[in-house]
Parts: structure tokens; C-alpha cells; sequence
């Protein structure tokens, strides 16, 4: 187990290696970033300085391992649009990104298990297909488009709701989020149910995939001889079986909610990480642009790594295949 | 006697191409809805490409737009003298012909991003079958990694790079969907790889790529048709999310993302046509793609197989 670990560890520091070299030298061949920052008119005085500044007059080997020296000291750099740290830009976004995430996911599993349950249940019912097809739209359908749709149909021609933006934010315990405040939720709630369609097709799919599967088992055509009502039989005994595999895809999932908020935060003008990346790109801020996919790099690679080291946990083939 | 007989009655006639296209076609038709699907796409490929000889408009010719035609709402008469059926854009472009060119422009950019990322992740997925070992490991390993990683992301992270322009997206999309390519072909052709044809093969001194293109490949492609029908919605889809984000294509040669991208900033001011009819071509486009898609493989699974 022990050599296992050493070799996927060490997989993984080179693959956030490889990646961390390719997004900064694809990030810093594209424009000249001086140019979007300085007004066209100033001497070439201020842009000699202002180059040597940034440390843009140095080789590219050594741009980048002055910025893996500072990454290791905690400095990501400085926003050249908003000319702060971008660690503090960072984390003044992410309690944003955070809630809308969490309501999302909260809306897809109170909808979702249930309505994949009871689609597997009735599978041959109109409402199971109706649920099915649903699903299929939530797939298929790019969220964009339906964020755009919710949109029009409860801020502007409704006018229930609010179109964009975060709303108020009051205090929770020692953070701020608009999950504390009345109006704050007027405005998490259409971009969160916007977010949650993707992963909602996903769980129905699954717990009814889980739940076809169940009912012709025998532990279940057992249940039924003993005359346990279906109730039981589904609530106690179905639903435990089927949560393990339901419970693992929607984790490793929730790495992927946090690309899809870069679609919802555009589109509902949700100031969170997912729409600081976009501006960041359509501005050239190069340091936000190298620290965000670094970072999201990092993230995935800590995600497969613990599926991985889990896996190797529960079945001894894995790391027997993998230590030799 | 009695027993030859029987044996030489039994004998299936030998299966031609002719009868198995015939066989899949009434498995296929068994469904109204994903014939309907097709009938779709095509009517939405025909009309779009062919979209500059029947078009009222040509939208791409600057000069022929008029700013006195703004905005005007669907069914409206214009200056052209022929009624607006989805009205008109900000500049005065006749929605139908600007959607029916932006439609070309998604599939042709999603064809060819499917076409490219299928061959590339057919080499990828064969070669590791083929030769496995160290190759295998090191290529699935990259493999793998991709495919933890959304597609959207992928796609954003190469934008980022490469900056804007049909060109660069195509490499972006082909980028984030090669891999599910490969990965099918991999699980496909390992499976392939050990029996004995391919043993057989091996033994003749025919090329490696001979084997591996004549003789494994025809044998890994059912998977690989279905994964293509799915991926290519996914890339008109995953196309028109990155115009929308405005790291797509520009105004200048638009998409059906770029389009809703434009319409979206009227919105608010009750301009719903700017953006809710491309937007309701993309969604047929896409979810007609994905029934064909369901469909076929429902037809191809070899569980449904009378």
C-alpha cells in the first residue's frame, strides 16, 4: 500500500508540473499584457519601467520559476486589472461561488433521488417518463440557454425575481453570504436551479438505473415474501443498497459543478470565481488567468487522487495492478 | 444423411453489407420519435448549408444592412420589401437568415471537431491496444486525466490560450473530446486485441498499421458511432457555451451562440426574438442529435439483438 501511495503521489506532482508549465507558457505566448494595461500615449519611458516591473524583460524559464518561487510563499501575483493580490481577489469571490454551489446541489438531491426512485419504481407510468424526458432536457440542453430562458420567464416577464447579481449579503457566523438575507436568496435561487439541472439529470439517471436494478434482486423479492409493505422495502432496504454508487459519482461530480458555474455566473451575473475567470481572459489579466487554472489543475488531480487511493483501499487488485 | 441435411438447411445465408444496413434500419424505425429526429437534422443541415441560395439576406454583407430596420419584431415588412418571419437584430439583420448562416457555421465547426477528434482518439485508443505496456499506460494515464476534467473547462483553458477565431475553437473542442474517443476504442480494442484473428493476423508479415486499421478497427466501430453522434451535439453545444461567454467566435462571422450572446443584452428591454430563436434552433439541433444518438445505440446493443 505503502509503494502505491509513493507512485501515485508522485504521478501526481508531475502531472501539476507538466500542466502548471503548459498553461503558463500557453497563457504568456498569447498578446503583450503592457499593452492592455498602459494608455497607447505613454512614453516608452513608463513601459521599459513598467515591463521591468512585472519582470516581462526576463526569459520565460525564469518568469515562470520566479512565479513557482512565489506560489510557494503563498503570492500568486497581482491582478494587473484590479492591482490587488490575486490571492485576496481569489477569495473574495469563492464564499460566492460556494453557495450557489451548495444550494444547487442541495436542490438536485432533494429532487432528483426521490423522482429517480419513484421512476424506477413505476418505470412503465407517464410520470416516469415524464421524468425521464426531463432528465434527457437536462442533459442535453446547453445551461446557458436555459439560465437565459429562467430569465425571461421569472425576471422579466413574471417579475418575481431578480435577473443577476448577488443581491444583499449579511453576516453568518464569521463570513458573509446572501444566503443570510431574504432578498440574498431572491437572488441565489434562479441561477442555483439553473446550476442544479445538470446534476439533477444525472442523479435521476442514476438512483433509477440504481433502482431497476434493485427490484428484481433477490434481497428484495425476499423482502416482498416476508410481506414487508414496499414502502419499507424501498425506504430501508433499496435506498441503502443503491446510496454507495449514487453517493461516489455525485462526488466526484461536484469538481465538475465548478466549470459549469462559469456558465451560470455569466450568465446571472454572479460575482463569483466562475465569472472572475472569464473576465479575467477577455481582459488578458494573465496572473488571475495562471493562478485560476493552476489551481482548478490542482484540484482535479487531488480529486483522482483520492478516488484513486479509496479505490486502492476497498480493492487489493487495484494496487496490486498499480504497485508492479 | 437425415443429419447433414438438417445442418445444410440451418446454415445462415452469408450476411452482406446490404442486408445489415437493411436489418439496422428496421430496428432503427421502430422508434417515430428518432425518426422524426432524423428527418430533422436533415431538413436543418439541407436548409442551412444551402442557406445562401434561398435566404432573403445575405447577413455577413455589412452594406447591405439597413439601421432603419432595427429591432423590427417578427412578421414585420422591411425596407427589403419582404416580411422579417423571426424579425430583425440591432443592425438590422433579418433573424432568419442570420441564424440559418450561424447554424452552418455550428455544424461545420461541429462536424469537423468531431470528425478530427475521432481519428485522432481512434489512433490514440488502437495504438495503446495494440501495443500495450508502458505506451498503454502512459497514454490511457493522460487519458484518464482529461476525462476527470469537464470538457467545458478543457475548452476554456485552450481559448485562453489560443485566443478567438473558428480555427482555434475547432483545436479547442478537438482538445476536450478526443479522449472519450479514445477511451471507447481502448476498452473496445483490448477486448478485440486477444482473440484470435488478430493472433492470426500478427503472424503474417503484414504492416502493424495494416492490422490495426483493417483488421481491429472495423471491429471496434459500433461503440464508436455512437460516441461520435453524442459528441458532436456536444461540441455544437459546448461551441455556442464558449461564443455565449464571449471567448468564442465574433459578431463578425456568427454562430448560433454568438447570436443568443448578442440578443441576450435586449432581453430586458422585451427584444425576446434577438435571442430566443437561435437559441430555439440550437436546442432542436442538439437534442435531435442526441435521440438519433440514443437510438442507435439502443439499436446496436447487442442485449436488444432478437
Amino acid at each position: 500500500m505503502f509503494g502505491y501511495l509513493v507512485g501515485r503521489l508522485s504521478q501526481a506532482v508531475v502531472v501539476v508540473f507538466v500542466m502548471s508549465v503548459i498553461v503558463f507558457v500557453g497563457v504568456y505566448a498569447i498578446g503583450n499584457p503592457i499593452d492592455v494595461m498602459i494608455d497607447p500615449g505613454a512614453t516608452a519611458e513608463i513601459r521599459e519601467n513598467l515591463i521591468r516591473q512585472y519582470g516581462l524583460d526576463q526569459p520565460l524559464w525564469r518568469q515562470y520559476f520566479t512565479f513557482v518561487g512565489n506560489v510557494f510563499q503563498g503570492d500568486l501575483g497581482r491582478s494587473m486589472v484590479y492591482n490587488i493580490s490575486v490571492t485576496s481577489l481569489v477569495f473574495s469571490r469563492l464564499p460566492a461561488t460556494l453557495e450557489l454551489v451548495l444550494v444547487s446541489v442541495t436542490i438536485a438531491a432533494v429532487i432528483g433521488i426521490p423522482a429517480g426512485l419513484y421512476a424506477g419504481y413505476r418505470p412503465n407510468s407517464i410520470a416516469a417518463k415524464l421524468i425521464m424526458a426531463l432528465s434527457v432536457l437536462g442533459f442535453s440542453v446547453p445551461t446557458f440557454w436555459i439560465g437565459m430562458l429562467l430569465i425571461m420567464a421569472f425576471a422579466v416577464e413574471l417579475g418575481w425575481l431578480p435577473s443577476g447579481g448577488r443581491g444583499e449579503v449579511g453576516n453568518f457566523l464569521w463570513f458573509q453570504t446572501s444566503l443570510a438575507t431574504t432578498n440574498g436568496w431572491s437572488h441565489v435561487i434562479l441561477p442555483a436551479i439553473n446550476l442544479s439541472l445538470f446534476k439533477l439529470g444525472l442523479l435521476i439517471r442514476l438512483t433509477r438505473a440504481g433502482m431497476v436494478e434493485a427490484m428484481g434482486a433477490e434481497y428484495v423479492r425476499f423482502a416482498r415474501a416476508q410481506g414487508l409493505p414496499d414502502r419499507q422495502i424501498v425506504f430501508s432496504h433499496i435506498l441503502r443498497n443503491i446510496s454507495i454508487p449514487v453517493v461516489t459519482v455525485f462526488g466526484l461530480e461536484l469538481g465538475s459543478t465548478l466549470a459549469f458555474a462559469v456558465v451560470t455566473e455569466t450568465v446571472f451575473n454572479w460575482p463569483g470565481i466562475g465569472k472572475l475567470i472569464i473576465d479575467s481572459i477577455l481582459q488578458l489579466d494573465r496572473p488571475v488567468m495562471v493562478s485560476y487554472l493552476v489551481m482548478v489543475v490542482i484540484l482535479f488531480v487531488i480529486i483522482n487522487l483520492t478516488v484513486d487511493l479509496i479505490y486502492a483501499r476497498l480493492d487489493p487488485r487495484v494496487r496490486l495492478k498499480g504497485g508492479s | 444423411m437425415a443429419m447433414i441435411d438438417h445442418s445444410t438447411e440451418a446454415a445462415p445465408p452469408p450476411e452482406t453489407r446490404a442486408m445489415r444496413l437493411r436489418n439496422f434500419w428496421a430496428d432503427y424505425r421502430q422508434s417515430w420519435v428518432a425518426v422524426a429526429a432524423l428527418i430533422v437534422i436533415a431538413a436543418l443541415l439541407l436548409g442551412s448549408f444551402f442557406s445562401p441560395f434561398w435566404v432573403p439576406q445575405n447577413p455577413y454583407d455589412l452594406a447591405g444592412l439597413d439601421w432603419l430596420d432595427a429591432f423590427l419584431p417578427p412578421g414585420t415588412v422591411g425596407s427589403g420589401g419582404y416580411a422579417h418571419l423571426l424579425g430583425t437584430d440591432n443592425a438590422g439583420r433579418d433573424m432568419l437568415s442570420a441564424i440559418l448562416y450561424g447554424l452552418r457555421t455550428s455544424f461545420l465547426i461541429g462536424l469537423t471537431a468531431g470528425v478530427l477528434a475521432l481519428a485522432i482518439g481512434i489512433t490514440v485508443g488502437l495504438t495503446a491496444a495494440y501495443f500495450g505496456g508502458r505506451i498503454e499506460a502512459l497514454l490511457m494515464r493522460v487519458v484518464d486525466l482529461q476525462l476527470s476534467m469537464p470538457a467545458i473547462l478543457l475548452a476554456l483553458v485552450m481559448v485562453a490560450m489560443l485566443g478567438q477565431g473558428i480555427a482555434q475553437i475547432i483545436f479547442a473542442l478537438v482538445v476536450a473530446q478526443y479522449a472519450y474517443f479514445a477511451r471507447t476504442t481502448h476498452g473496445a480494442a483490448s477486448v478485440e486485441r486477444r482473440k484470435d484473428y488478430i493472433e492470426a493476423a500478427r503472424s503474417t508479415p503484414l504492416p502493424t498499421s495494416r492490422i490495426m486499421f483493417k483488421h481491429l478497427l472495423p471491429n471496434v466501430l459500433p461503440p464508436l458511432i455512437v460516441v461520435a453522434t453524442v459528441q458532436v451535439a456536444s461540441a455544437i453545444s459546448l461551441e455556442a457555451t464558449l461564443s455565449f461567454l464571449g471567448v468564442g467566435l465574433p459578431l463578425t462571422e456568427p454562430s448560433l451562440g454568438t447570436l443568443i450572446s448578442n440578443g441576450f443584452k435586449y432581453i430586458h428591454a422585451g427584444r425576446y426574438w434577438l435571442s430566443i430563436y437561435p437559441g430555439i434552433f440550437l436546442m432542436i439541433t442538439v437534442v435531435a442529435i442526441n435521440l438519433v444518438g440514443d437510438q442507435v445505440r439502443k439499436v446496436l446493443d447487442p442485449r436488444n439483438s432478437r
